[in-house]
């Protein structure tokens, strides 16, 4: 008995020691992140985050795209065969509309980034690591946290709201594409339902929620770098946890976002 | 007056003490080699002197600076004036030859890029690999490495060199050249080297100073002459190479022969 509830507080202490490293290495980025911004901040460290930008951004964009799509026909198609027992095709456009923009396009967007990205930089840093590289920065007088860290951060800030606005664009496309072959509905009268039925309010919600996905997937991926000790196979094991958790966080997170904004909009 | 001091240096790893209250004092302008077998404590000595990792007790003065008490702002300070060749080398693989060589310039000085240029070809060609500087790290042979590793330690003129391991996983002739670049800098540059190292010829032929480590302490300290001259037993054992734990090769063959005579007797 004792034992059992000796591993459960040593698990929850570990998870606690978790929760805290994320949480200092986020504020030390934060402070490091100045010197990643351009015009203020260190020149080769905004390159460095530009370089991170079409990493994370620009080469992932047609994934994302499709991902959405994919998904837009999906929610349509699925939705329809219920509305439209109701006669009620013409709410596909809600669905669609609020579905991507509040909650499928973040998420979609941040399941992609993890798996491309948050994998990326925990093999990186974890590899810096084994290699002695990150000794060498310390060593050579460079922070890592702002040599590695910040363009990341700065440039996943950046980057995952605007994949996420063209999952959202993608997603919303699909839907038109699908009213139009099932009821013939034009694809400008399309949008103009759709603008219609999207709020600003939705619009903010959704970037909220990109934002935080952006930081989860960053500090849990460079964390699980940073955390790696021995050799390479130490590696490979952490490029899976950084996928695994920063896409649980991811979906905790959004859980409690989702209920944030359920409870403020009924007001 | 000592450039490096070491004072009664107590480091722990999990309660087990692997450096006990260590003093060495290293002397400007003289080669000192650390030498120690496996598991003496040299690499954890070496990281101390750098200030990667926080002793349990006892302080490190570098050039008058206590690095075991100091600020970050500090630590850096001192840290541009070590230039450090790592074990494995820890060139960052994302840079080619010249880039590595150059990051600290350009970072740390105001230097204009032509000048940068210069002092890059410069420091290449002191280690002769002056025509290999656009291939990357993963393109050079092993001995090529530790000799970039050296001409990055140089790129800032540093007081202080540190080489970790220089001849280790190197043919006799590499390490051999490796050994004359050393005395070279010396005798040119009158820098302060500090040489980690196992490799009893290496240490005999660059040694102003021989520090012996024996399991957290220093078993002996002097010149080669001094060294070879001292009567400890295991210092004597060291230089001697005489095997710690001796296969008994009697018992061994009598425990064979009676394993053979079992297996016969069966039918």
């Amino acid at each position: 008995m004792a034992n059992v509830f000796e591993r459960a507080g040593r698990e929850t202490l570990s998870q606690l020691d978790y929760v805290g490293s994320l949480n200092i290495q986020l504020w030390a980025t934060l402070r490091a992140m100045r010197k990643a911004l351009p015009l203020i901040g260190n020149r080769h460290r905004w390159h460095a985050a530009v370089h991170q930008m079409l990493d994370i951004g620009v080469e992932a964009l047609p994934m994302v795209a499709l991902l959405a799509m994919c998904s837009g026909f999906i929610l349509a198609m699925q939705g329809a065969s219920e509305l439209r027992r109701f006669g009620a095709l013409h709410y596909v456009i809600d669905l669609v509309a609020l579905g991507f923009t509040r909650e499928l396009a973040p998420l979609l967007t941040a399941v992609a980034v993890s798996g491309r990205s948050g994998s990326a930089f925990a093999a990186e840093i974890g590899t810096m690591k084994v290699t002695e590289e990150i000794d060498a920065l310390k060593v050579m007088a460079f922070e890592p946290v702002e040599f590695v860290l910040a363009p990341k951060y700065l440039a996943a800030l950046v980057v995952v709201p605007c994949l996420s606005i063209v999952a959202g664009l993608s997603g919303i496309l699909a839907g038109g594409l699908f009213m139009f072959f099932s009821t013939h509905l034009g694809l400008p009268l399309y949008f103009r339902y759709v603008l219609t039925s999207i709020e600003l309010r939705d619009v903010v919600a959704g970037m909220i929620k990109s934002l935080a996905f952006a930081t989860i997937i960053t500090h849990v991926g460079c964390l699980e770098g940073l955390r790696v000790r021995g050799g390479p196979d130490a590696v490979g094991r952490s490029t899976t946890t950084a996928v695994v958790r920063s896409t649980f966080l991811v979906i905790i997170a959004d859980a409690i976002f989702t209920t944030i904004f359920y409870f403020v909009g009924k007001t | 007056m000592s450039i490096i001091s070491v004072r009664d240096l107590v480091v722990e790893y999990d309660g087990r003490r692997v450096l006990d209250g260590l003093n060495l004092d290293i002397e400007p302008g003289q080669i000192t080699v650390l030498l120690g077998g496996s598991g003496s404590g040299k690499s954890t000595l070496l990281r101390q002197i750098l200030g990667l990792e926080h002793p349990k007790s006892g302080s490190i003065s570098i050039k008058g600076t206590d690095i075991t008490h100091c600020s970050e702002a500090d630590l850096n300070k001192v840290r541009r004036s070590i230039g450090v060749a790592f074990q494995s080398a820890a060139l960052f693989n994302s840079l080619s030859l010249e880039d590595n060589v150059a990051l600290t310039l350009r970072e740390h000085t105001a230097l204009a890029p032509s000048i940068i240029d210069l002092i890059v070809w410069l420091k290449l060609a002191v280690v002769g690999l002056a025509d290999f500087g656009k291939l990357h790290p993963q393109e050079l042979s092993g001995g090529m490495k530790k000799r970039a590793a050296v001409a990055r330690a140089l790129a800032m003129d540093p007081e202080i060199l540190v080489l970790d391991e220089p001849s280790a996983g190197l043919d006799p002739i590499v390490a051999a050249e490796l050994d004359e670049l050393i005395l070279f800098l010396k005798e040119t540059f009158q820098i302060t080297a500090l040489v980690v190292t196992h490799e009893l010829d290496s240490a005999f032929r660059i040694a102003d100073r021989i520090a012996m480590l024996f399991d957290g302490k220093l078993l002996a300290v002097g010149t080669k002459d001094e060294l070879r001259a001292n009567q400890h037993p295991r210092v004597r054992q060291f230089l001697n190479r005489v095997p710690a734990n001796p296969v008994h090769t009697p018992a061994l063959a009598s425990y064979l022969g009676r394993y053979v005579q079992s297996q016969e007797a069966q039918p």
